[in-house]
């Protein structure tokens, strides 16, 4: 089995002297690398400029990839139902589409040259990576060509598409956050209507919390354990107002006073329950994007969480008897109650795309027409991009109040996003390392530890340049 | 084998008078290199292609700042720098792949070793019993770690059900900081069958004669083992903990899949729990897959590859130092 090392040995001839000869077998082995080399490892070489897509008008038959990340049966069901709308619109094009695909696939198929004609992503904090580095094309001349009145998309969704003066995206659809709540749990814990303060929240999550003989949590009030479902400090310090980036792309979270109000607030919770107790309850919890949802079984009395909930909830059957409300704010911000936490659904047209025309087409359809936007968002409970969308009739979800409140919220000027940058958000992935760490009382001073976050996040962001 | 009998016929052609000055002699040379590089070039296009281009291009790519998707542009020791000094999770990284090496190997090696010292010995079902410890290894990482978080969750996994049932207050194994590498190391265990084969068949390979004359020299089955069956298993001991090593320096799919099934969430803050499963693999995919950090990626990468190359070459000195001190004996 094992090679004993002497067996590589290989004499030499001595016709052809040894140095020679290795040289001419270097020259041979190097040859092809320098060459491989030479022909470059990015994808396609240079960043062209952005212009219109030549062949606007061309109706031969094509084909084109989308790739997008819904996967939930009736997620899926409602793009194929849009992309039919696409079809009857344009006939000569052909969508083939590919769900359940990930940002870091999309950055692969790129840089392998194999990228789909048209891709979306959830994550609008990796729109900074791709505007950056040209792996989603600007769409700006396009935009021109076509004359796209931009001001039906509302000035936030705007900015979170773009990066850096160039637009590498379109808003497909937004996420917007708030308080979900059990109304059965609430009537029997004498509670009448939803927080409206984090004090607030954290004695109504007290008072519906119920602990199991052992000591263990059987239902949990409010589950302050970031990490948990869509608890992340993200949502979190949107209710203090805080802001990530100074406006010059460096970090902000020690200057901003909100980062240690808003830990502090979650840390004195956490330990009234007990870090272990949650982490032990929340490793029971089901899938989030499942029926086995721990707020739509009733182990959860309240939650943060995204306005798709709403659908999810009536697909899943679940009979939790339910209400949304905006997120809680800090006592001491009474002015941001009612505004909350956007996240952005994007889509645009990647480097390599092999018919970026065709492609254009279906990204103009999908983000900008108003009955594609309306009827998609109406299908998946998501909240659609465009003022004439938001308020078209085929919008049959704003008649229903529990998504109502989102719509709101979006329509919210205090309302705000994560901001995008270089390095994909790498801002928000090192942070929660350092909420987990602090969450598990592993932080002795958030003061100098918030401080150390921001230099290594301003450190990170270097590379980048 | 045909290049090396190549070689070594025109090695053994006898002395004559200097062949440089035929023609004849010259072309025939000539053909005969080009049949050597024929049959080499399956190797060297493999090597070329899979292994010297990435390995330069890598190299190259550490002191540029890349994405992969624009061109790079070179920024000399930058990477390397923020790597020693800045990158917040570099150290840890560090410590959890070092423990992996520390822990998970020398256990790997020695659960092996002794499952496989059992099976040999089995007089009946040994077949049985072989394929039921080599199974697990069959098992996909990706399947088996998923099983195994559900096996061992705190809150509704059959483990800590059962550990109850005894009185033993079970631990939060994958969502405990201090648990989860450990839970790892189970895992790594249980699907051990490939080393644990291996280790079989150099304990099968072993002289029963050995034994036999050991034996009668009165020695008890300790020293039988220690100097019988581990002087003439050593290479294979060698090979196996060498291939563990660089396992463990690229440990990967199941630190990855098990954060992120513990956690509930592909958008898992790396290494979940409290970085404690955040290995220098998956700080290195982070980076270049996520960050648009190829750049940096590349760097770590070089150095993943400097440290392996030590390690390999270490322990193969060490062991042929300890193989000559046994031959002199």
């Amino acid at each position: 089995m094992f090679i004993h090392r002497h067996s590589f040995t290989v004499r030499h001839s001595p016709v052809v002297p040894a140095r020679a000869h290795g040289r001419r077998l270097a020259a041979f082995v190097l040859a092809p690398i320098l060459a491989l080399a030479a022909a470059g490892c990015s994808a396609g070489g240079s960043n062209s400029p952005a212009k219109a897509d030549v062949g606007a008008d061309d109706t031969t038959p094509v084909t084109i990839t989308f790739w997008h990340g819904l996967s939930s049966a009736h997620e899926v069901a409602a793009v194929n139902a849009v992309l039919a709308k696409f079809h009857q619109k344009y006939p000569y094009i052909t969508v083939q589409a590919v769900s359940g695909q990930t940002d870091d696939k999309v950055n692969q198929a790129i840089r392998g040259g194999t990228a789909p004609d048209v891709a979306s992503s959830f994550n609008a904090a990796n729109v900074g990576g791709w505007c950056a580095s040209g792996a989603f094309q600007d769409l700006s001349a396009d935009i021109a060509a076509d004359h796209v009145d931009m001001s039906q998309i509302p000035q936030a969704v705007q900015s979170y598409t773009a990066f850096d003066g160039k637009r590498c995206t379109m808003p497909w659809l937004a996420d917007t956050f708030g308080l979900y709540y059990n109304k059965k749990l609430f009537a029997a814990a004498g509670i009448t209507a939803p927080p409206k303060t984090m004090t607030e929240l954290a004695q109504d999550a007290k008072k519906l919390t119920v602990f199991n003989p052992d000591g263990s949590i059987k239902t949990a009030g409010f589950m302050p354990y970031l990490g948990t479902y869509q608890m992340v400090t993200e949502h979190l310090v949107t209710s203090w107002g805080g802001k990530w980036l100074k406006p010059d792309g460096t970090s902000n979270v020690a200057s901003d006073p909100a980062f240690a109000a808003a830990l502090t607030w979650q840390k004195n919770l956490v330990d009234w329950f007990g870090a272990g107790k949650l982490a032990k309850f929340k490793a029971g919890m089901g899938d989030e994007m499942s029926a086995q949802n721990a707020f739509e079984t009733g182990n959860v009395a309240m939650m943060v969480d995204g306005e798709w909930r709403t659908a999810f909830i009536k697909n899943d059957k679940s009979d939790v008897d339910y209400g949304t409300a905006p997120m809680p704010v800090a006592d001491d911000k009474p002015e941001l109650y009612g505004s909350g936490y956007v996240g952005g659904n994007v889509i645009g047209i990647p480097k390599g795309s092999k018919h970026p025309a065709a492609a254009w087409k279906l990204v103009k359809f999908l983000t900008t027409d108003t009955d594609a936007v309306a009827s998609f968002a109406d299908a998946i409970g998501n909240v659609p991009t465009t003022i004439a969308a938001l308020d078209s009739p085929a919008l049959t979800l704003a008649q229903d109040p529990d998504f109502a409140t989102f719509l709101e919220v979006f329509k919210n000027p205090a309302t705000s996003t994560t901001p995008a940058s270089p390095d994909g958000g790498a801002y928000l992935t090192d942070f929660g390392p350092f909420a987990e760490k602090w969450q598990n009382g592993q932080v002795p001073d958030l003061k100098a530890g918030l401080a150390g976050v921001d230099k290594q996040n301003d450190a990170a962001l270097k590379l980048s340049q | 084998m045909g290049t090396l009998s190549l070689v070594t016929r025109a090695a053994r052609r006898p002395p004559g008078p200097d062949p440089q000055t035929s023609p004849a002699v010259r072309a025939k040379r000539r053909r005969t290199r080009i049949r050597i590089l024929l049959f080499l070039s399956p190797w060297i296009v493999g090597f070329t292609v899979f292994l010297a281009y990435p390995l330069v291009m890598t190299v190259w790519l550490s002191f540029t700042n890349s994405d992969m998707i624009s061109s790079p542009h070179f920024v000399g020791l930058r990477n390397y720098r923020y790597m020693f000094s800045d990158d917040p999770q570099i150290w840890q990284a560090v410590r959890n792949t070092g423990w992996l090496m520390a822990v998970m190997v020398p256990a790997q090696v020695l659960f092996a070793l002794g499952v496989a010292m059992v099976t040999a010995r089995l007089k009946a079902g040994a077949g049985l019993f072989r394929t039921l410890f080599y199974l697990p290894a069959l098992a996909p990482p990706v399947a088996a770690t998923v099983a195994f978080v559900c096996l061992f969750n705190p809150s509704s996994g059959p483990v800590n059900k059962i550990l109850g049932l005894i009185g033993v207050h079970g631990p939060l194994w994958f969502d405990s900081p201090v648990w989860s590498k450990p839970a790892l190391t189970l895992l790594t265990l249980w699907g051990s069958g490939t080393m644990m084969v291996i280790f079989l068949a150099a304990l099968l390979d072993v002289p029963a004669e050995l034994y036999e004359a050991a034996e009668l020299d009165g020695t008890n089955p300790l020293q039988r083992f220690r100097y019988v069956t581990l002087p003439t298993i050593s290479p294979v001991v060698l090979f196996a903990t060498v291939t563990a090593v660089i396992a463990a320096l690229q440990y990967f799919t199941q630190a990855m899949v098990a954060s992120q099934t513990a956690d509930g969430s592909i958008q898992a803050p790396p290494g979940y729990p409290g970085g404690s499963t955040l290995t220098f693999s998956q700080q290195l995919y982070t980076a270049g897959f996520t960050q648009f950090h190829m750049g940096y990626a590349c760097a770590l990468a070089v150095v993943l590859f400097a440290v392996a190359m030590v390690f390999t070459v270490a322990l193969l000195r060490r062991a042929s130092g300890f193989n000559t001190e046994e031959a002199t004996q």
